[in-house]
C-alpha cells in the first residue's frame, strides 16, 4: 500500500516537473509547478512529516509561486519570447547529472537506505510532533547552517532596499 | 471493519459540517442585506416571501438557471478551475475547526471525536496554508478571462492577499507562543474556565488585544470585503476577477467569498475568544449538556464577527490601492512584530501562567 501511494506520488511529481520546463504557457508551467508541489507534500505527508508539508504548501505554492504568477501576467509574456537556444547547453548538463544519478545508485552503498524508514521509528516521533523536533533540532544540532541561511536572506533583503532606494541616494551626494 | 465504521462517521461528519457552512453562507447573503438596509434606513429585500426571508432560495435559483458564458479569447480549462480552485481552499478549512466540546467518544471500537473532524497537530498552518491557496481562483479567475477589468482586479488581489496573509500569520503567533501548540483543540482547551482565560483578555499571561485587532483587519482584507475590496471595486473595476463570470461559476466564487468569511470568524473565535468556553463557567451547565451549550456559545462568537464584517462594510469606505499596500506593511506588520517580541518576553520570563 504504502509503496503504491509513494510511487504515485513520485510519478505524478517527474510528470509534472517534466511539464514546467516542457509547456509553452507560462502560466500553465505555473501551474504544473503547483500541482508538482502538492505532491511532494503528500510525499512529506507519507513520512509523518505534516509540519514540513503544510510549510511546503505555505511557503512554495501559497507566497513564492503566486509572486510568479503575479510577475508572469504582470509581464504579460507571449509564447514566443522564451529562451529556446540554450539546447545545447542543457542537453549537455542534463546528460552530465543524469549520469552522476545512474553512477550514485549503481556503485553507491543502498543497504543502508531502507532502514532509515523502519516502523520501528515511527512511534518515537509522534510522541513528541514533529513540529517540536524540528524546532529542536534547528536551534541545536542545526543551528549554525540556521543562522547563516538566515544572514543570507538578510543579505537579500537589504540588497532590495538599497535597489529600490538608489536614486534617493545618489539625489543626496 | 474498523476502517469502513471510521469511513462511515467521518464521511458524515465532512456532510453535516459542509451542509452547515452552505445554509449559513446562504442566510448570510440575505441577513446581509438587511443588516446593510437597517443601518441605512431601508427595508432590504421584502418580495419573496414573508420579510423576504425566501431571498436566499430565490437568488440561488436564479444563478443555477443563467446561461454560464464563457467569454472569446478565454482559456476555457482555467476559465473553469478558477472558480474551483477558490471555493475548495474556503471549505476545506473548517475540517480543523473544534465547534464543540473535545470529547472523544467510542463507537464500534473506533475513537470518534464528534465535535471535530479532524484534530492534526498543525490546524493553524494548515488553515494559513490553503487559505493562501484561495489566491490562485482569484488570480487565474481575473487572468483567464481576458478582460482588462478581470486582470487588473486579479493583480490587485494577488498583491493584496500576498501582504495581508503575512499579517495574519505573525498576528497568530502570540496566541501559539501562550499555548505553545498549534493544534486548534489543544488551543481551545487551553482557554477554559471564563473569559479572563481567553487569549483576548490576557489569558496565558499577556492579552492578545493588539494581536486580534491586526488578525481581524487582515482578515477583512484577505477576504477582499470592504474596505479592502479593492479587487471586486464595482465603481472602477465593474466587478473585478469575476466581471466575466455568470451562473453557477459566479456563484462558486460567491460561495468562497462567504465561506472564507465563515472560516476566518472560527478563527478569531477559537484563536482568540476562548472557541466554544462559555463567559463565565456556570453558564455553560453541567457536563452533560456540554455540547449543547458549547455548540450555543461558538455559533454566537461567531455571528457576532460576522456582524462586525457587515458593520464595517456598511461604515467604512474604500481605502486606495497605495493606502492599503502602505497600512499593511508600514503598520500592520511592525505592530504584529512587536506584538510577538512582547509575547516571548512575557512567555519567557512567566512560563506555564
Amino acid at each position: 500500500m504504502e509503496t503504491i501511494v509513494f510511487f504515485y506520488f513520485a510519478s505524478v511529481i517527474v510528470v509534472t516537473a517534466a511539464l514546467v520546463v516542457g509547456l509553452r504557457s507560462p502560466v500553465f508551467s505555473a501551474l504544473a509547478l503547483l500541482v508538482m508541489f502538492f505532491h511532494v507534500a503528500g510525499l512529506f505527508v507519507t513520512l509523518h512529516a505534516e509540519f514540513l508539508a503544510v510549510i511546503q504548501i505555505l511557503v512554495y505554492a501559497g507566497a513564492i509561486l503566486v509572486l510568479y504568477l503575479f510577475v508572469v501576467m504582470l509581464l504579460n509574456l507571449k509564447g514566443e519570447v522564451r529562451f529556446h537556444h540554450q539546447l545545447t547547453v542543457g542537453l549537455f548538463l542534463g546528460c552530465m547529472v543524469f549520469a552522476e544519478a545512474v553512477l550514485l545508485v549503481v556503485k553507491g552503498d543502498t543497504s543502508s537506505l531502507g532502514q532509515n524508514f523502519s516502523p520501528s521509528r515511527e512511534p518515537a516521533q509522534l510522541m513528541q510532533g514533529n513540529t517540536e523536533s524540528i524546532g529542536e533540532l534547528l536551534y541545536s544540532t542545526y543551528l549554525f547552517p540556521f543562522e547563516i541561511a538566515s544572514l543570507i536572506l538578510l543579505v537579500a533583503m537589504v540588497g532590495a532596499v538599497i535597489l529600490t532606494k538608489k536614486g534617493i541616494l545618489e539625489a543626496k551626494s | 471493519m474498523d476502517m469502513g465504521i471510521r469511513l462511515a462517521l467521518t464521511l458524515t461528519q465532512i456532510g453535516v459540517v459542509m451542509v452547515a457552512v452552505l445554509l449559513t453562507v446562504a442566510v448570510l447573503t440575505l441577513l446581509e442585506r438587511k443588516v446593510l438596509g437597517w443601518m441605512q434606513d431601508r427595508m432590504g429585500p421584502m418580495e419573496v416571501g414573508p420579510y423576504g426571508i425566501l431571498q436566499p432560495v430565490a437568488d440561488g435559483l436564479k444563478l443555477f438557471f443563467k446561461e454560464d458564458i464563457i467569454p472569446a479569447g478565454a482559456n476555457k480549462f482555467m476559465f473553469s478551475m478558477a472558480p474551483v480552485l477558490s471555493l475548495v481552499p474556503a471549505l476545506i478549512g473548517f475540517a480543523v475547526i473544534p465547534f464543540g466540546p473535545d470529547w472523544t467518544v467510542d463507537v464500534g471500537g473506533v475513537n470518534f471525536k464528534p465535535f471535530v473532524i479532524t484534530d492534526i497537530n498543525i490546524g493553524v498552518l494548515y488553515i494559513l496554508a490553503f487559505a493562501s491557496i484561495g489566491a490562485y481562483g482569484i488570480i487565474l479567475g481575473g487572468w483567464s478571462s481576458n478582460s482588462k477589468y478581470s486582470l487588473l482586479g486579479g493583480l490587485r488581489s494577488a498583491a493584496q492577499l500576498i501582504s495581508y496573509e503575512l499579517n495574519v500569520g505573525l498576528s497568530i503567533v502570540g496566541v501559539l507562543l501562550l499555548s505553545s501548540s498549534l493544534s486548534l483543540v489543544t488551543i481551545t482547551n487551553a482557554q477554559a474556565g471564563g473569559f479572563w482565560n481567553w487569549y483576548f483578555f490576557g489569558g496565558g499571561g499577556f492579552p492578545q488585544a493588539v494581536a486580534f485587532i491586526v488578525f481581524i483587519i487582515s482578515a477583512v482584507a484577505e477576504t477582499n470585503r470592504t474596505p479592502f475590496d479593492l479587487p471586486e471595486a464595482e465603481s472602477e473595476l465593474v466587478a473585478g476577477f469575476f466581471t466575466e463570470y455568470s451562473g453557477m461559476r459566479f456563484a462558486f466564487f460567491f460561495l468562497a467569498e462567504y465561506g472564507n468569511m465563515i472560516l476566518v470568524s472560527c478563527m478569531a473565535t477559537v484563536l482568540f475568544f476562548g472557541g466554544w468556553y462559555a463567559p463565565f463557567e456556570f453558564l455553560q451547565g453541567p457536563e452533560s449538556i456540554h455540547w449543547l451549550t458549547g455548540i450555543f456559545w461558538f455559533v454566537l462568537k461567531v455571528s457576532s464577527f460576522l456582524f462586525l464584517f457587515f458593520w464595517l462594510r456598511a461604515t467604512l469606505p474604500r481605502l486606495r490601492y497605495d493606502q492599503l499596500m502602505r497600512f499593511g506593511w508600514k503598520v500592520l506588520l511592525p505592530i504584529a512584530l512587536a506584538n510577538i517580541v512582547l509575547t516571548s518576553i512575557v512567555a519567557f520570563l512567566f512560563p506555564g501562567n
